[in-house]
């Protein structure tokens, strides 16, 4: 069944074949195709750009690309000098990649839900989910890598000893500990956590929102088709804003003392 | 949970990769670049400016000395010019009373000479009329004496 949708008068069916990834292999070990080449796509396109402007910078007249470029990168590094105090190539170039990426990312939610899943069904693709911010696992595994760069930094910067007093002595004093340890442990778990389903959060309920009024007759649709996608215009900026600066304050907040925050 | 995971987790670090090779690093030298290039542009500005002060206070003052110096050239002139024309009218002056001096004592010599002559003949005259009166010939020669006083007394 090439290319065959299906109909919007079985509205469960229609709504849970959206929300199957076209996904290759099995349990672990598969991956979610459309989640991966969209993104890569999107990032591609990105370091293309990044490429070419990046390559012929002008000093005295900069234009078009460049300047929103420009734009970008003091925006972000004025974050990052305002959280941290002083810049910082690594979690500058992050955040600066989160944003563009993941504004990219959640911009596909305002293409037509059905465009680019029938064009993947023309090709022969059963299920294509077009955004990859979407499906869980996209920035659950961008929030991982914070994740993993958050550890990373704590126990560079404070040293393992350090870093682990602060797990046994956080809120409430050493005599605590064991109290203690659990309560940072989640809440460095949440870190991670929250910043990945925030996102996915609020790119499904987008999601879901466009399926619903896809569900709705055609001579019905344009009208909260069109409140929707302006206000779900608002939420692909903000969640793309909101995951930058999360990123910069988890790994900043990592850059601190214990006493700093 | 699958690989999808993982592979985002790596795509992640490799855009960020990317976009810290091609873009921030290049921005970032560039901005810093500009920066500088602002810093020095508002420098030479300002130095410019100082120097555009200084040498207009230099203007003023060499202004001011040329004409200091003018005017000490023109009272100088205008002095000489009075001590010229000072030393005209003593010269003049002196001139003047040389040639009206002159004049005097040309007029003395001019007097005197026809006082002498005057003289001369009313001594002539003198005689004459007493050789007429006495009629007999003086003789000039014996009586000469006599006719030099009367002659003085004249």
């Amino acid at each position: 069944m090439s290319g065959l949708l299906p109909d919007s008068s079985n509205p469960v069916e229609y709504i849970q074949h959206h929300l199957v990834n076209l996904s290759v292999g099995e349990g672990f070990w598969a991956f979610n195709f459309d989640t991966l080449l969209i993104s890569w796509l999107l990032g591609g396109a990105i370091v293309y750009v990044g490429y070419r402007v990046g390559r012929n910078l002008s000093i005295e007249r900069p234009s078009g690309m460049q300047n929103i470029l420009e734009a970008v990168l003091e925006f972000v590094d004025d974050l990052v000098r305002s959280v941290l105090g002083k810049g910082h190539t690594m979690i500058g170039t992050l955040a600066m990649t989160v944003f563009l990426w993941v504004l990219l990312m959640n911009t596909m939610d305002l293409i037509p839900v059905d465009l680019i899943p029938w064009l993947a069904g023309l090709l022969g693709a059963e299920h294509f989910r077009a955004v990859p911010t979407a499906d869980p696992q996209a920035p659950l595994g961008m929030a991982l890598l914070v994740f993993v760069l958050m550890l990373y930094y704590n126990i560079r910067i404070k040293g393992f000893y350090q870093y682990m007093m602060e797990f046994l002595t956080h809120p409430f004093g050493i005599w605590l500990f064991p109290i203690n340890f659990v309560m940072k442990l989640i809440e460095e778990l949440a870190k991670p956590l929250s910043l990945g389903l925030r996102l996915f959060g609020n790119l499904f309920a987008g999601e879901l929102g466009f399926l619903l009024v896809a569900l709705l007759p055609f001579w019905v649709q344009p009208v909260p088709g069109t409140i929707w996608s302006l206000f779900h215009l608002l939420v692909v900026v903000l969640q793309a804003f909101i995951f930058m600066v999360l990123t910069v304050m988890y790994l900043a907040l990592a850059h601190m003392g214990h006493e700093e925050h | 949970m699958n690989l999808t995971l993982f592979g985002q987790l790596a795509s992640f670090a490799l855009f960020s990769y990317l976009v810290y090779r091609f873009l921030w690093d290049p921005i970032t030298d560039m901005l810093e670049e500009r920066r500088k290039r602002v810093a020095d542009g508002l420098a030479a500005a300002e130095r410019g400016q100082r120097e555009r002060e200084l040498a207009e206070k230099h203007a003023r003052e060499v202004l001011h000395g040329a004409k200091e110096q003018a005017n000490e050239i023109i009272a100088n002139a205008q002095r000489r010019a009075d001590e010229i024309v000072e030393g005209a009218k003593d010269d003049a002056r002196i001139e003047g009373e040389r040639i009206i001096s002159a004049a005097r004592s040309e007029i003395e010599q001019q007097m005197n000479l026809a006082r002498e002559g005057l003289r001369r003949e009313v001594v002539a005259l003198a005689i004459e009329g007493a050789e007429h009166v006495l009629k007999r010939k003086i003789d000039a020669k014996t009586n000469n004496e006599v006719l030099e006083k009367l002659a003085a007394q004249l």
